[in-house]
């Protein structure tokens, strides 16, 4: 019963995973990844609760009775936009952190502000 | 007719205009566009809130996609009052944009500038007039990406690291929206606020709603800045450009707060939102903590800019201490501060932002004598303060007067005390600036300072008048704060 629903675990270790990496790590190129991590596992749990129980995509064929529901894959696609163009931003954030600071080190550069 | 497009105009006209900005390349140019389109949006809201019937609302099926199918614009009154804080603040600031930005942004930047802050303002505006709950997330996103870029424009460096502290938590918290949302529909089937609405009372005390609605206020509050999510606000407002500061500080939190009420009392109810005391409890305790440790925060603070930003912590306090008393005043308190916050927080910045064009900075030591040298501009800031600490015939005493009624309606006379010294911390950090301001003269040596231009004055001294205006004569915001509670509580079994 439990292994049934093993999707819904994945979402929730990868989930935790992210958040953990997001909190715990310094670096902040690597936060930018935990937060992908993060968002993935959404995109999984979107994903999961689009399936229909013998359901194919959902193309009109012949011979086909049920069809996964296509809301919720569409809904991530907006997601995911999302999700890349914040990356891009974050990314563009460290790039420039990096030029004014000289370190991608979260607690490096908050000393370099208390010595200013 | 052009009338029943209004809805969508409030929104398409302010995204498209963001490219046409870039296309301008010029500032002067895309300056010019993006006011007239600010001013375009207000008429837009306040014909809305004209024509939005008392207890009634506007639907706009968007691309003529009948909803629950397609997505739906709906604006009742809440909507509509929001949209006229949010497109009146948008209007003023970019009136006075253009001598300030071309002082602290780069050349080659002031037609991104305008761009990013066009579509924040079409995010915020989406996120107020959306019917449904995905789109609600989209335009969160819009006007968040793009804050995040205007507030790394600042000068200082740490403008870049307040930014990047913003982008993780913010996304965080739209994240936590995301999933909430997905959980909702998993279990309804629709993403339709009004359908939403009908069908959550059916499923009871389901498992996945109430984890949906955990995920919900979480990740609303962190948007909110509700204390102790408060920790990107005051780096992120103390660093940014003046105008974004001031953009923001009348805005983004408020809308955030809109999709808190949103959510809460339309969606879920509030027969369900506050069953059991748990919520409204936790609620007044974060938000009197707030009123309480970010004012008193705010009094060590060098940086003005800095301190304004934690007082708007404390306001959102007290915005939150109305809603968590879960009453017909308590709720008008809260949305009548939400409209005078915006208004008495736009006009400090904004006079903090005269400052910083002049002098270069807006430090405490900067503003030394500043009272004799920039007597326009200090007043206004003095007006503004007045009304932040609830003087009568100011705006805040107006809010503040409606929460301690509501406080005492509930019999709970302790809040009632604390939003009194709330008041007087409010007190010290003010007079700080007005001591240093007024009662010392400007340092040997330093160079003359003359008074703001006027066309920087002109929206300044408008928001103080509305300030004034707004303590005397409150049908605008008591009239129709009062008759959303109302509605906003009607839903309630």
């Amino acid at each position: 019963m439990a292994l049934s629903l093993y999707n819904y675990w994945i979402v929730i270790v990868l989930m935790m995973t992210g958040f953990y990496i997001v909190i715990r790590s310094t670096n902040l190129v690597k936060k930018i990844v935990g937060l992908n991590i993060f968002q993935t596992s959404v995109f999984i749990l979107y994903i999961s609760m689009g399936k229909v129980e013998g359901g194919t995509a959902p193309i009109v064929t012949d011979g086909a009775t049920a069809y996964s529901n296509p809301l919720p894959h569409v809904l991530i696609l907006t997601a995911i936009v999302v999700g890349v163009a914040t990356t891009a931003l974050g990314l563009t954030l460290v790039v420039r952190i990096k030029e004014a600071y000289g370190s991608v080190d979260e607690e490096a550069i908050q000393r370099q502000d208390r010595e200013a | 007719m052009i009338d029943e497009h209004l809805p969508v105009l409030q929104v398409v006209v302010p995204l498209l205009a963001a490219p046409m900005c870039l296309l301008l390349g010029r500032g002067t140019l895309a300056w010019g566009l993006a006011t007239a389109v600010g001013w375009f949006a207000l008429y837009v809201a306040l014909s809305l809130l004209g024509s939005v019937p008392a207890g009634g609302e506007i639907r706009y099926a968007l691309g003529g996609w009948a909803a629950p199918w397609g997505i739906e614009y709906r604006v009742d009154r809440l909507d509509s009052y929001v949209l006229v804080i949010v497109a009146a603040v948008g209007a003023l600031v970019l009136t006075y944009a253009r001598a300030s930005v071309a002082r602290e942004i780069a050349r080659h930047q002031h037609a991104a500038f305008y761009a990013a802050l066009l579509l924040c303002l079409a995010g915020l505006l989406g996120i107020v007039i959306t019917g449904d709950a995905f789109n609600l997330f989209v335009f969160l996103e819009i006007s968040s990406l793009s804050s995040y870029a205007l507030i790394s424009l600042g000068r200082d460096r740490r403008a870049l690291t307040a930014s990047y502290q913003y982008l993780i938590m913010g996304t965080l918290g739209a994240t936590f929206i995301l999933i909430g949302v997905g959980l909702l529909y998993m279990v309804t089937g629709t993403l339709n606020m009004l359908d939403l609405a009908e069908r959550l009372p059916a499923l009871g005390d389901n498992r996945t709603v109430l984890a949906a609605f955990a995920f919900l206020v979480v990740g609303i509050c962190l948007k909110i800045a509700l204390f102790p999510l408060h920790l990107w606000l005051p780096n992120a407002y103390a660093y940014a450009p003046s105008v974004v500061t001031a953009f923001l500080a009348g805005t983004a939190t408020k809308v955030a707060i809109y999709v808190l009420l949103r959510f809460l009392f339309t969606i879920f109810g509030a027969g369900f939102s506050f069953s059991g005391m748990l919520l409204s409890a936790l609620l007044m305790v974060l938000a009197l903590l707030g009123v309480l440790v970010a004012s008193t925060v705010a009094i060590f603070q060098n940086d003005v800019k800095r301190m304004l930003a934690y007082s708007s912590v404390a306001q959102i306090g007290y915005i939150v201490l109305g809603i968590s008393l879960v009453s017909v005043t308590g709720l008008t308190a809260a949305l009548v501060h939400l409209f005078n916050h915006a208004v008495m927080k736009a006009a400090l910045f904004l006079a903090l932002g005269a400052v910083v064009y002049r002098v270069g900075g807006a430090r405490l030591e900067d503003m030394k004598g500043l009272g004799r040298a920039m007597p326009l501009t200090l007043a206004a800031f003095v007006a503004g303060g007045l009304s932040l600490i609830g003087v009568p015939l100011t705006a805040g005493f107006i809010s503040k007067w409606y929460l301690v009624l509501a406080a005492l309606e509930a019999g709970w006379w302790p809040i009632a005390l604390l939003v009194l010294i709330g008041s007087l911390l409010a007190v010290v950090y003010v007079w700080r600036v007005v001591e240093t301001a007024y009662m010392q003269p400007r340092p040997a040596g330093a160079a003359a300072v003359s008074e703001a231009p006027w066309h920087m004055l002109l929206p300044i001294w408008a928001l103080v008048v509305a300030n004034v205006w707004l303590g005397i004569d409150t049908d605008l915001t008591v009239g129709i704060a009062g008759g959303v509670a109302v509605e906003l509580l009607g839903g309630a079994p």
